[in-house]
C-alpha cells in the first residue's frame, strides 16, 4: 500500500477539551499544527459532560485553592500526585476565566459572575460543609466548553483532519515518538504523520464495560496505542462508576442534580446517604455514593419489580428550577427513563463514566516511564492530557468537575511545554525509521486477509460482559482471578477478528475491528492491575481488603501507597511512587488519613 | 417490548462496489433492550456489517447520527422505534453528497457554519476574572447556544438545497445569532455586513421545516426573524 507522509511542527490526536486547549497554544504560537479526530471535534466525548468544572473562584461562598486541594487530594484516597494536584487546583480559575473570555455562555449570578453550583466531594474549609464551585452553563457545561473551544480554533486557524483515525505510535530505536500513522476514513488510505512533537488526547475508554455512560467512541485509541507501542499504562484498576446512569439505558444524569438539591431513595423512600455520609450525604464522592448504592440493592431495599435500582428524587425541587438548571436533564429523563422528574424520581444505577489512570505522564504533559532507575523520565516528543492521561491528579477517585478541570490545565499545559521545548531548541525532527508504518500496514492486512475469524461483535460483547462481571463496583478476589483467565482469552480472539466489508470507503467495520485492539489493551491492563492490587483503595474494593482498625475502609498504605504501571508485553507490573509532595512551599503535604464524609 | 421483528428499507450506495445507490429491503430482531433506532440500526450491522452510519454520544448532544427517518430529519439516537410507521425508511440527509450509505459529505454545511465567524469577537483586554453578564442578558443565548450541528436543519430547507453555496442555511444563521445576542461580543455591525447580501440571509422565506425538525427544540427562524430586525433597525 502507497503510504503518503506528511511532516509537521506538532500532531494532536483528538479534538476534544483537552485536544482543542492543546490546539490553541500551539495554534496561536504558529507552530505548524495537525489534529487528527477520528469524528468532527463538536462531536467528541466532552460533549456529553454535564454539571460543571471546578474553581475556587468563590462567586457565591467563599473558596480557595487549598480547600480545591485538600478535597482532590482526599477524593484521590491518597493515589493522586501532590505536585499535579495543587498546579491543578492552583490554575483552575486562570484556566476558566479564559474560556469565559472566549465566549463560553455560563449560567450568572445575580452580580454577573459566573455561577457555581455545589458538587459532590467539594467542600469549604477542609470537609467541613458543601462549597459551591462547580462553574456550569446549565446541565450542558461540556457541549458548551467543546464548542467554544472549537470556535476559538477556527478563530486561530487551527488545521484538522477531521475522520482520521490514528492506528499506530511511531517510535524509533532510541524509543523517542516521532509521530503516528492514520487512515482517513472516507478513502481507507494511511498516511504518516511526521512530527517533532505529539500530544494524545483521545479520551478514555468506558466502553470496555458493558454498562456505561460513555459515549460509542470512547476505546481507548491513544491509551491501546501507547500500551502497544510499549508504554507502561498507569493505575488502571481505578474506574469511576458513576452513582447515576439511567437504570438500563446508561445515559449520565449528572451529579449537578444532587447539586441542586436532589436525593437518592432506596425502595421506601428513605434518603439513605444519611446512614453512609453523615456528612455530605448525596454530595458525598461518587465511589463512596456508588457503593452506598449497590449495597442498598444488593440487601433487597432497590426500588422497581425486580428492586434492581435506586430512586433519584427531585420532585421537592421547583419546576421553575429544573427548567432553568436542568433542562438537559429533564429531557433525558424522559426520553431513556419515559419519566419527567418534575412529577417522578429517575430510576438510577451505578454506570461505568472514567478512567482515573492512563498514559503516566507529569504536570507539564509529558509522558514519562521509568528508565535508568528514574521512574518518571519523559519519553522525548511524546505528551498526552485529558482522560487518556494520568498525571495523576485523580488518583483512585475523581471528584465530579474535576475532568473539565484536568483537560483544561493540561490540556494548556501540554500545549505550552511543547511550545518551550520547540522555541528552545529541544525538539527535533528525527528521521523515520524505514519500517515506520509496517506495524498498521500489517494490523490491516490481517485483517482483511482473516478467514474463519471472530466477530467483532461478539468478541466486543464478551470483553464488555467480562469487565463487568469480574471488575465492577465491588471486586472479589475469586472473580478478579477468574477475570485475568478470562480477559486473556477474549484478547486472543481479538487476534483474529474478521470482517465481512472490505470496502475502502468509510469502513465501519474495519474501524470499530482496530478500536476493539485498544480496548482490549485497556481491558488487559485493568484486569490484571486490578487483580494484583490487594487493597482497597477509592474506586477500587475488593472483598479480602475489608474495613479494619489496622486498614480503615481497607486501605493498606504501608504495602500499596505506590502507582500500578501496566505493560502489555508479557502482563508485566512494575509500581512507582506516589508523590506526595506538593509543586511549591505555598502548602504543606496533605498528610495520610482516613477518608470520611 | 418483548422481541419483536423491525422491517426497514434503507438507502445502500458504497461507491467502492456499487454503481449506483439502491433501496435495501431488511428486517432486524430486536431485543428488550432495543428501544431507540439507533438500537435497531446497531442490532441490524451486528448481522450487516457493511451497514454504514455515524453515531456516537448515543444520547442526542453530539449530533452524529442525524438521517432522514420516515421523510423527516432526526437523530436515530432520540427516535422511539415503537413511535414510527413500518417498513422504516432510512434515507441520508438530503441535498448534501452522499460518502457511503447514510453517510454524508457535510463540507458545505460546516463552511456555511465558518462562514459567519462562529467565535466571540471581543478586542478589550481581558480583564483578570470574568467578564460580568446579568442573568438577564445571559438568558438571551437560551434556544441558541445549544446547537448540536447535526444539519437536520439546513438539510430540510428547500433554500438550503437549492443555493447551498451562497445561503448560509438555518444552522449557521441560528450561530449568528447567537453571537448577535451576546452582549460581550463587539462585531456587530460587522457580522450584519457579513449577511447583508440576496443569498446569506435573505433566501430563508420562513417555511419553517428547521423550527419543525430540530431535536433540540430550537428554532432558527424566530432568530433569523431577529436579525433581519436587527438589519432594519440599523438602517433606519
Amino acid at each position: 500500500m502507497n503510504v503518503a507522509k506528511r511532516t509537521f511542527d506538532a500532531v494532536i490526536v483528538g479534538a476534544g477539551g483537552a485536544g482543542l486547549r492543546a490546539a490553541l497554544q500551539l495554534s496561536e504560537s504558529g507552530l505548524k499544527t495537525a489534529v487528527l479526530t477520528k469524528v468532527f471535534p463538536t462531536r467528541s466525548h466532552t460533549v456529553a459532560a454535564q454539571g460543571g468544572v471546578a474553581a475556587s473562584l468563590g462567586n457565591s461562598t467563599e473558596d480557595n485553592w487549598h480547600w480545591h486541594m485538600y478535597d482532590t487530594v482526599k477524593g484521590s484516597d491518597w493515589l493522586g500526585d501532590q505536585d499535579a494536584i495543587e498546579f491543578m487546583c492552583k490554575k483552575a480559575n486562570e484556566v476558566v476565566v479564559e474560556l469565559e473570555h472566549y465566549g463560553m455562555p455560563f449560567d450568572r449570578t445575580d452580580n454577573g459572575k459566573i455561577y457555581q453550583r455545589p458538587f459532590g466531594g467539594h467542600s469549604m474549609n477542609y470537609g467541613q460543609a458543601p462549597v459551591m464551585r462547580s462553574c456550569a452553563a446549565a446541565d450542558r457545561t461540556g457541549h458548551a466548553m467543546l464548542h467554544a473551544l472549537y470556535q476559538r480554533n477556527v478563530r486561530a486557524n487551527t488545521q484538522f483532519f477531521v475522520e482520521w483515525m490514528a492506528l499506530d505510535l511511531i517510535r524509533d530505536a532510541d524509543g523517542d515518538v516521532l509521530g503516528v500513522t492514520a487512515m482517513e476514513m472516507e478513502t481507507g488510505e494511511v498516511s504518516i504523520f511526521h512530527a517533532k512533537a505529539t500530544i494524545f488526547a483521545t479520551g478514555g475508554a468506558g466502553r470496555i464495560y458493558y454498562s456505561s455512560t460513555n459515549a460509542f467512541i470512547n476505546t481507548g485509541d491513544g491509551v491501546g496505542m501507547a500500551a502497544r507501542a510499549g508504554i507502561p499504562l498507569e493505575d488502571m484498576e481505578f474506574w469511576q462508576f458513576h452513582p447515576t446512569g439511567v437504570a438500563g439505558a446508561g445515559v449520565l444524569i449528572t451529579e449537578g442534580v444532587r447539586g441542586e438539591g436532589g436525593i437518592l431513595r432506596n425502595s421506601s423512600g428513605e434518603r439513605f446517604m444519611e446512614r453512609y455520609a453523615p456528612n455530605l450525604k448525596d454530595l458525598a464522592s461518587r465511589d463512596v455514593v456508588s457503593r452506598a448504592m449497590t449495597t442498598e440493592i444488593n440487601e433487597g431495599r432497590g426500588a422497581g419489580p425486580d428492586k434492581d435500582h435506586v430512586l433519584l428524587d427531585i420532585t421537592h425541587l421547583s419546576p421553575d428550577t429544573i427548567m432553568k438548571r436542568l433542562p438537559g436533564i429533564r429531557e433525558i429523563a424522559i426520553q431513556f427513563a419515559g419519566v419527567d422528574p418534575i412529577k417522578a424520581p429517575i430510576p438510577v444505577v451505578p454506570t461505568c463514566h472514567y478512567q482515573m489512570g492512563g498514559i503516566p505522564t507529569n504536570y507539564k504533559g509529558q509522558v514519562v516511564v521509568p528508565k535508568d532507575g528514574n521512574s518518571n523520565s519523559p519519553v522525548a516528543g511524546f505528551y498526552a492530557a485529558g482522560e487518556c492521561a494520568c498525571a495523576s491528579v485523580h488518583g483512585a477517585n475523581r471528584l465530579g468537575t474535576n475532568s473539565l478541570l484536568d483537560l483544561l490545565v493540561f490540556g494548556k499545559s501540554a500545549g505550552e511545554t511543547v511550545v518551550e521545548d520547540f522555541k528552545s531548541g529541544q525538539l527535533k525532527l528525527k528521521p523515520l525509521p524505514a519500517d515506520a508504518a509496517d506495524v498498521s500496514l500489517a494490523r490491516l492486512a490481517r485483517l482483511d486477509g482473516q478467514a474463519n475469524g471472530e466477530s467483532v461483535f461478539d468478541v466486543g460483547l464478551e470483553m464488555r460482559r467480562t469487565m463487568q462481571k469480574h471488575a465492577g463496583v465491588f471486586r472479589f478476589d475469586n472473580l478478579l482471578k477468574e477475570g485475568v483467565q478470562k480477559i486473556g482469552e477474549v484478547a486472543e480472539r481479538a487476534k483474529r477478528t474478521q470482517i465481512a466489508d472490505k470496502s475502502k470507503v468509510w469502513n465501519v467495520a474495519r474501524m470499530e475491528a482496530l478500536e476493539l485492539d485498544n480496548l482490549i489493551e485497556v481491558a488487559r491492563a485493568t484486569m490484571v492491575s486490578a487483580e494484583a492490587r490487594k487493597e482497597s483503595r477509592g474506586a477500587h474494593v475488593r472483598d479480602d481488603a475489608p474495613d479494619t482498625a489496622e486498614n480503615p475502609n481497607g486501605r493498606d498504605d504501608e504495602n500499596w501507597l505506590k502507582h500500578t504501571l501496566w505493560y502489555s508485553e508479557g502482563n508485566r507490573l512494575d509500581y512507582k511512587a506516589v508523590n506526595l509532595k506538593p509543586l511549591s512551599d505555598d502548602v504543606e503535604p496533605i498528610a495520610l488519613a482516613t477518608r470520611t464524609y | 417490548m418483548t422481541k419483536c421483528t423491525v422491517q426497514f428499507k434503507i438507502y445502500r450506495y458504497d461507491p467502492d462496489k456499487d454503481e449506483a445507490p439502491y433501496m435495501q429491503d431488511i428486517s432486524v430482531e430486536l431485543e428488550a433492550s432495543d428501544k431507540k433506532l439507533l438500537d435497531a440500526l446497531i442490532r441490524l450491522r451486528a448481522k450487516d456489517d457493511s451497514m454504514s452510519f455515524r453515531r456516537s454520544c448515543r444520547e442526542g448532544v453530539c449530533g452524529s447520527d442525524a438521517m432522514n427517518i420516515n421523510g423527516k430529519n432526526g437523530l436515530a439516537c432520540l427516535t422511539d422505534v415503537d413511535s414510527i410507521e413500518q417498513p422504516i425508511t432510512l434515507r441520508p440527509l438530503p441535498g448534501l453528497p452522499v460518502i457511503r450509505d447514510l453517510i454524508v459529505d457535510m463540507t458545505q454545511f460546516f463552511k456555511q457554519y465558518h462562514s459567519i465567524k462562529p467565535y466571540l469577537v471581543n478586542n478589550d483586554t481581558p480583564p483578570e476574572r470574568e467578564r460580568l453578564q446579568s442573568p438577564e442578558d445571559r438568558e438571551e443565548l437560551n434556544g441558541l447556544y445549544e446547537c448540536i450541528l447535526c444539519a437536520c436543519c439546513s438539510t430540510s430547507c428547500p433554500s438550503f438545497w437549492w443555493n447551498p453555496d451562497k445561503f448560509v442555511g438555518p444552522a449557521g444563521l441560528l450561530a449568528a445569532y447567537r453571537f448577535l445576542a451576546d452582549t460581550r461580543d463587539q462585531d456587530t455591525n460587522a457580522r450584519l455586513d457579513n449577511l447583508e447580501d440576496p443569498y446569506r440571509l435573505f433566501r430563508c422565506h420562513s417555511i419553517m421545516n428547521c423550527v419543525d425538525v430540530c431535536p433540540k427544540g430550537l428554532n432558527p427562524t424566530r432568530a433569523i426573524g431577529k436579525i433581519k430586525d436587527m438589519m432594519v433597525r440599523r438602517a433606519v
